[in-house]
């Protein structure tokens, strides 16, 4: 079937999305994902290049080109199996991945023409699969290799990093155990990224996949805290692997910023997502509600931020960011999705001081106006105050989305490992190995805050040094 | 794990009840002034309360409560056998404590309980421990028995005359410091007005005064910033920079006005729990 000269079909199917005046009422997910007519159409687009680009771009090696091939014949069981070669969490990727700047970014049809909307595949077949496998349980689940309960390697955190490295050991007869702070495994997956991005039921189902490969995933045990790096090594396990994330987050240390109505995006989110404060008060966890939204900082999270109390009924939600729309840090499509919605962009001024009446609660928010002067480190055009132009705006709710800093709990409890200037963990680049022997990081505590991907990367990088040293193998 | 309650004591019925709760990996760690985080219902709100006193030997940990919300109400309604959904610590930072004399610990309400375990963390260390307590009524004190076992001084006041001292522990702290001029520390646990005047209270006296905050919490583990309160003007997180903090540094007011965020919330939920549980 791949022998025939491939024709060229310059444009992607589109993906269906809820309509923004739909959207913006309810949590449920944006992107409604292909049909199966939909995802065979775009497969057919794929060229199977002899030397395939677009591998080279996806940090976990998904063999796109094959996976592609079986969705060409029609087999997303097939598919299926392909992508779990290599990635442990396809629905999320599909999901959650800047594909533009990944395998997409690299793919051939891209160069004239729009790139083949790998993503979208691969969340077809991931969400497929899962929509089957209700069958699979009567007609038996694929064949586990037999897991050695001696060979054991322990995961702190339960985010993309660990999740990925769980997976790849336990496919290859390793024992695991995860362990996870709050109350419900997925790290950012859970607490970070909003239902209507990332429903919280395609995490679940990408959990218990990992359950059925005999990995046990423990909640409510603190890194540092309830369970330390030693006592592991003391109860057995061969290696460590420390995917705790960047969850600590930064304020700018404006006047006012303790004020009642001035979030965090972790707590705000959190609240929203872990808490599903959405739909309080069936769930006990309150949102926060803002009838005049504010959100400080352009990137992913300052998106998902104001997307949500749009959702949640605010009457306005600004984006309030020091740079031009051109620098800003989220992904084209988010920051599309939320214009469609309504969030409006007030660029090119950053917060000077939080106000707020006498009971502490926050009323307005006093600006800084800003100009682009030359690029700076990041490449971006740097902002510059232009002197003594101020504003005022009101506003009830600011959600402050300007990034996070490693969490220190893990890393006071083990004060052996080594980090570098900005409290980030240091890891050898090939193993993933820490300053500490068979203890490996990956993830935002070793990069600081990165995307999903890198993060499972990372998490599989440490994972075939760990295999090798445990299996003696090495592939 | 499974969190199970072994023994509950209804210490002020329909208001404070005390769990010893089976939590080996809890206890194996937990130091005085260490809380946990625990969460009743699969729907139900992650709430921290402080640890009242830890068994390691046993496995178990204490924690007392008063029923003042949802959380706490639907806690209440479990029994001895049942288990806690989630229960997640020890979490924050570890009380500071050395050899250094005299210590009085003040504790107010259900500060008593947590206050408590700093105290047998103090009187450990071979520390004089002076246990200043106080409730409205000599029906509302707690711990009062547990405290009188090892401090080898128990000053009670209450509101009523009821027991001890007529009026506030801050008058009963006043008198002993003036007494005594040896004294190490003031550690002060209960509610924010009741540590603020603590605080108020030994600043003349120059005494180094701990408080312990119960600021609201999400995570618990550094994670949110819900419990951010400006202490000596740089802003800290409860959760892993503290709980506890140099009294004379902290923000009362701040943190006063902060525990007040959810408030509407919280009695929505409050009220919606009672209307369906009678």
């Amino acid at each position: 079937m791949a022998e025939k000269k491939k024709k060229i079909i310059p444009k992607r199917i589109p993906m269906p999305n809820q309509s923004p005046g739909d959207r913006i009422r309810n949590f449920g997910e944006v992107a409604l994902g292909y049909g199966r007519e939909q995802a065979f159409a775009e497969a057919e687009r794929c060229l199977q290049c002899k030397d395939p680009k677009c591998v080279a771009g996806c940090p976990v090696e998904v063999p796109i080109k094959d996976f592609i091939a079986k969705l060409q014949d029609q087999d997303i069981e097939g598919a299926y199996e392909v992508i779990k070669t290599t990635n442990s969490l396809p629905a999320v990727c599909g999901r959650v991945c800047p594909q533009e700047v990944q395998c997409e970014g690299q793919c051939i049809m891209g160069k004239k023409h729009q790139p083949v909307a790998i993503g979208r595949l691969e969340r077809f077949v991931a969400d497929e699969y899962m929509a089957l496998s209700a069958c699979d349980q009567i007609t038996g689940k694929p064949e586990c290799p037999l897991i050695d309960p001696d060979n054991k390697v322990a995961c702190i955190g339960s985010g993309p990093s660990s999740l990925t490295c769980a997976g790849y050991l336990s496919s290859r007869g390793i024992k695991v155990s995860v362990f996870e702070a709050l109350h419900e495994p997925g790290g950012v997956l859970v607490y970070g990224i909003p239902e209507f991005r990332l429903p919280k039921a395609i995490v679940r189902a990408e959990v218990e996949a990992l359950k059925e490969q005999e990995v046990d995933i423990e909640v409510n045990m603190v890194g540092g805290k309830t369970i330390e790096v030693q006592d592991l090594f003391d109860q057995g396990y061969k290696a460590v692997f420390i995917g705790v994330g960047a969850g600590l987050p930064r304020f700018l240390g404006n006047e006012g910023e303790n004020l009642i109505g001035v979030f965090s995006a972790n707590e705000y989110l959190t609240r929203i997502n872990l808490g599903r404060g959405y739909a309080f008060p069936e769930y006990d966890t309150p949102p926060f509600p803002g009838r005049n939204v504010a959100v400080i900082g352009g990137g992913n999270v300052a998106m998902d931020a104001a997307r949500t109390a749009l959702r949640l009924g605010a009457d306005t939600v600004s984006i309030v960011y020091r740079r031009s729309q051109d620098e800003m840090p989220a992904r084209k499509e988010e920051l599309e999705h939320a214009i469609e919605e309504g969030v409006r962009l007030r660029c090119l001024c950053g917060p000077l001081a939080f106000i707020g009446d006498e009971n502490g609660k926050l009323t307005g928010m006093r600006l800084q106006k800003m100009e682009l002067g030359d690029p700076d480190d990041s490449g971006r055009c740097s902002p510059v105050c232009i002197e003594g132009a101020e504003e005022e705006i009101a506003c009830d709710l600011a959600i402050m989305a300007v990034g996070t800093g490693p969490n220190r709990v893990m890393l006071e409890a083990t004060p052996e490992l080594g980090l570098n200037k900005w409290g980030y963990i240091v890891v050898n680049e090939e193993t993933g190995e820490t300053s500490i022997p068979n203890v490996f990081a990956g993830g935002d505590i070793v990069t600081g805050s990165a995307t999903v991907i890198s993060a499972m990367g990372a998490g599989r990088r440490a994972a075939k040094e760990i295999a090798n040293r445990l299996l003696g193998t090495s592939d | 794990m499974p969190n199970t309650i072994l023994h509950k004591a209804k210490l002020i019925p329909g208001q404070t009840s005390k769990l010893v709760i089976d939590a080996p990996l809890i206890a194996a760690k937990a130091k005085p002034g260490n809380f946990v985080i625990l969460r009743v219902t699969d729907k139900g709100e992650r709430i921290p309360l402080t640890i009242a006193d830890v068994d390691a030997g046993a496995g178990t940990i204490t924690i007392v409560y008063l029923v003042l919300g949802k959380t706490t109400a639907l806690l209440e309604e479990l029994d001895q056998g049942d288990d806690i959904l989630d229960l997640c610590g020890p979490l924050g930072q570890p009380t500071h404590i050395e050899k250094c004399g005299t210590v009085i610990c003040v504790g107010g309400g259900t500060g008593i309980a947590a206050m408590h375990h700093i105290a047998k963390g103090h009187h450990m260390a071979g520390n004089h421990v002076v246990a200043v307590i106080g409730a409205r009524s000599k029906d509302l004190l707690l711990f009062h028995d547990e405290l009188t076992a090892f401090c080898p001084e128990v000053l009670v006041s209450t509101d009523d005359g009821s027991f001890g001292h007529k009026g506030l522990v801050t008058e009963v702290l006043e008198d002993r410091l003036k007494s005594d001029d040896s004294v190490a520390e003031v550690v002060g646990i209960g509610p924010v007005p009741m540590m603020a005047a603590v605080a108020k209270t030994t600043k003349p006296f120059g005494v180094k005064t701990t408080v312990s905050l119960n600021s609201i919490m999400v995570d618990g583990i550094g994670m949110c910033g819900a419990c951010r309160v400006t202490v000596g003007g740089e802003v800290k997180f409860a959760c892993v920079d503290g709980p506890e903090f140099d009294g004379q540094q902290v923000d009362f007011m701040e943190l006063r006005q902060r525990l007040a965020s959810f408030r509407d919330q919280e009695s929505i939920s409050y009220e919606e729990y009672k209307k369906s549980h009678g």
